[in-house]
């Protein structure tokens, strides 16, 4: 096919269309990681809060690329606020999750990052690092058996994300592998983002770039500027595109830097201020901003209203869950299994502390 | 017609197959090689395309499981020896085993785990980890001691809505046989009594039954007559069969092939000495393996684990106390 001439009408690009849409679920996590750094800080999240930050343009662009819809998987990992939300993560099950909301999707039970809902194509992640990967290759598997008793199903594809620090592991490595061997309609978004909690990427791996590794698995791979929004739209829309049409497993690196500390307990004292100016150290959101400004996309006027509008958003998502019930555990069933019958939980009497009056301070 | 125990676990997941089409097998050597005890023999060929072959890739093994219960099929997985399930911990006690309780969707998957000791099987491919799993909430675990529960048990696995650790013990592969599979069944969670008795209660679970009832054979000679109970499950413990038992004979021994530190054993003794001291007539005992890896040669290996001569000793100092 010969190469679409250049467009003469108004009609925005899709390019454009679609880097303007994920910019806005950009500044939208953005706002929302501000804002629960900040209770964080005042003392009103206990466990951990962790940020995407410097992390928004890449995230983002993989879930924007997914269509929840038609059935398509995506894993977020610990950075991945903006990927979650442009997949179709509602706002208010972040702010919940965070907050301890017994309405929240994980009740109380698990907190910050580790939410989700599978039956949406949405599981919830496990702190250990590459376990996700094989997970949604199960799921994808699921898929295919469905679609040989069902051939109207479409092919879906699914996502996860991992770090620099998280390609170390044996996980990682099964889970790759195995997508490789069944050929499965997957793309993993590796963020290079220099750092895991502390360790420098000179102590995490010897290899020239990550996506050398594509090649020794049998799997396309793409190696992009972490920090660009329209390179990672590009290179997501094409790896969700191939992998959806049959081409296998899909392995996309972006170099970028974390602006944040591992959490927000973290000072990140450690990274080395002048890495900030060297190229990916850059903030996406700002980029992102300057580049649609620069193409005519957008006016700084125009980006300062969205911002406004989800720090709105935000407002109202916080003030909801801070107004929700919190678990009680007199209501709680304590059992684990979801044969009740088998359940052992029947054992142990409810605690006869007040929740209140118990337990150690947040940290 | 005879059906040993590993018969019965072939037939159970090729009815398991044929009954429910989102029911798949995946594991190492399982397809046209039909599996390294040939629990699978055939079934690649009668199922197409629902029996395959895995890289070695514990993890990832469990891992696609989890997934592809979590979105609606209903695996079953086999490690290749209980003890490689080592590598796939992280999957099945942290992602499996927490998967409903976090998120109200259930995980019905079936980790079948051929285990314990056999001669020459050495440190690596002789384990027995129910009291692992255990452990660990959001599991069942299985232990059947019976070509009929062998059977009618990894039916249940597969129905039941949660992950299922299906200890199947090597050693009962091939010797231990039926005339026929069961059309009924005990549940899940029921312990049995596999041989009635008076003077005390031994508690045993999988291949440890056989040597407990033969344990008891050897002891009516002493003219001593022993109630042996077949736990079944280790998760869940049916307590209430074993201080029925108790409260019947007021001795308790407890026998179990896995390590002596914590486990399964204690566990029954915890229980029994909570919730049924007043029933006791003597302090409760326990046998298990010796403190050490498991031996290779046969000589080392019978007496690290007990045994019907080491049972019969651990009950006739029980009968005395």
């Amino acid at each position: 096919m010969a190469e679409a001439a250049p467009s003469v009408t108004t009609e925005p690009s899709a390019l454009q269309e679609r880097s303007l849409s994920v910019l806005r679920w950009m500044l939208l996590a953005r706002a929302f990681e501000d804002k629960i750094a900040k209770l964080y800080r005042a003392g009103k999240i206990v466990g951990g809060v962790y940020l995407g930050r410097g992390q928004e343009a890449f995230s983002a662009a993989l879930g924007h690329a997914l269509n929840q819809k038609n059935g398509d998987i995506f894993a977020g990992l610990i950075r991945d606020q903006a990927g979650r939300m442009a997949f179709g993560e509602e706002l208010i099950d972040a702010a919940r999750t965070y907050l301890g909301s017994a309405r929240g999707p994980m009740r109380g039970r698990d907190g910050n990052i580790h939410r989700g809902r599978p039956d949406q194509g949405m599981p919830a992640m496990i702190s250990h690092l590459g376990a996700m990967i094989s997970v949604v290759n199960g799921m994808l598997i699921a898929r295919r058996y469905r679609s040989q008793n069902d051939a109207s199903l479409a092919p879906i594809v699914g996502a996860s994300t991992i770090g620099d620090g998280g390609t170390s592991t044996g996980a990682f490595h099964e889970g790759l592998n195995q997508a490789a061997v069944e050929k499965l309609p997957l793309v993993i978004a590796v963020a290079n983002n220099q750092f895991a909690y502390s360790t420098s990427v000179d102590r995490q791996f010897a290899c020239e770039n990550l996506v050398d590794r594509a090649i020794g698995y049998g799997v396309e791979g793409q190696s992009i500027d972490g920090t660009d929004l329209l390179a990672c739209v590009e290179a997501f829309d094409r790896a969700v595109r191939r992998a959806r049409e049959g081409h296998g497993p899909q392995l996309v690196v972006g170099k970028l830097l974390r602006l944040a500390g591992h959490g927000e307990h973290d000072d990140a004292s450690y990274i080395p201020t002048d890495l900030r100016d060297q190229p990916h150290g850059g903030d996406c959101n700002e980029i992102a901003a300057a580049t649609a400004i620069e193409r005519g996309w957008a006016s700084a006027d125009e980006i300062a209203a969205w911002r406004s509008e989800v720090t709105e958003q935000v407002e109202a998502a916080i003030n909801s869950a801070q107004s929700d019930p919190v678990p009680n555990p007199y209501h709680e069933s304590w059992q684990a299994l979801a044969t009740r019958h088998l359940s052992e939980g029947n054992a142990q009497p409810t605690p006869q502390v007040h929740p209140a009056a118990s337990g150690t301070a947040p940290k | 017609m005879s059906i040993t125990y590993l018969d019965a676990i072939r037939s159970a997941q090729e009815k398991a197959l044929a009954d429910d089409p989102s029911v798949y097998l995946y594991g190492q050597d399982i397809a046209g090689f039909g599996g390294a005890f040939k629990a699978t023999k055939h079934l690649a060929k009668e199922f197409p395309g629902r029996v395959t072959d895995s890289p070695i890739s514990e993890d990832a093994i469990l891992g696609s499981a989890i997934g592809a219960a979590i979105a609606g099929m209903r695996p079953i997985v086999e490690m290749q020896f209980a003890d490689f399930s080592s590598i796939a911990f992280n999957q099945i006690v942290n992602q499996a085993a927490t998967h409903y309780w976090r998120t109200g969707i259930p995980c019905p998957i079936v980790v079948r785990m051929p285990s314990g000791g056999t001669e020459g099987s050495g440190p690596f491919h002789s384990q027995s980890m129910e009291a692992i799993y255990s452990h660990y909430p959001g599991l069942v675990v299985m232990t059947p001691a019976t070509v009929e529960d062998a059977y009618s048990m990894l039916l249940e696995a597969v129905a039941i809505d949660d992950p299922v650790i299906f200890c199947e013990h090597k050693f009962l592969y091939y010797h231990l046989k039926a005339d026929a599979l069961p059309e009924e069944r005990l549940p899940v969670g029921k312990a049995r009594i596999a041989r009635a008795g008076r003077h005390a209660t031994v508690v045993a679970y999988s291949a440890m039954v056989h040597e407990a009832l033969r344990a008891a054979r050897e002891l009516t000679d002493d003219g001593y007559d022993i109630e042996v109970v077949d736990l079944r499950s280790t998760k869940p413990i049916d307590t209430d069969t074993i201080l029925a038992s108790v409260a019947r004979t007021g001795r308790l021994l407890v026998v179990g092939e896995a390590f002596p530190w914590g486990g399964v054993t204690a566990e029954v003794i915890a229980r029994v000495s909570a919730e049924g001291f007043h029933l006791l007539d003597a302090p409760p005992q326990r046998l298990n393996a010796r403190d050490t890896p498991i031996p290779y040669h046969p000589n080392l290996w019978r007496v690290h684990r007990p045994n019907w001569q080491s049972i019969v000793a651990a009950a006739q100092k029980l009968l005395r106390l």
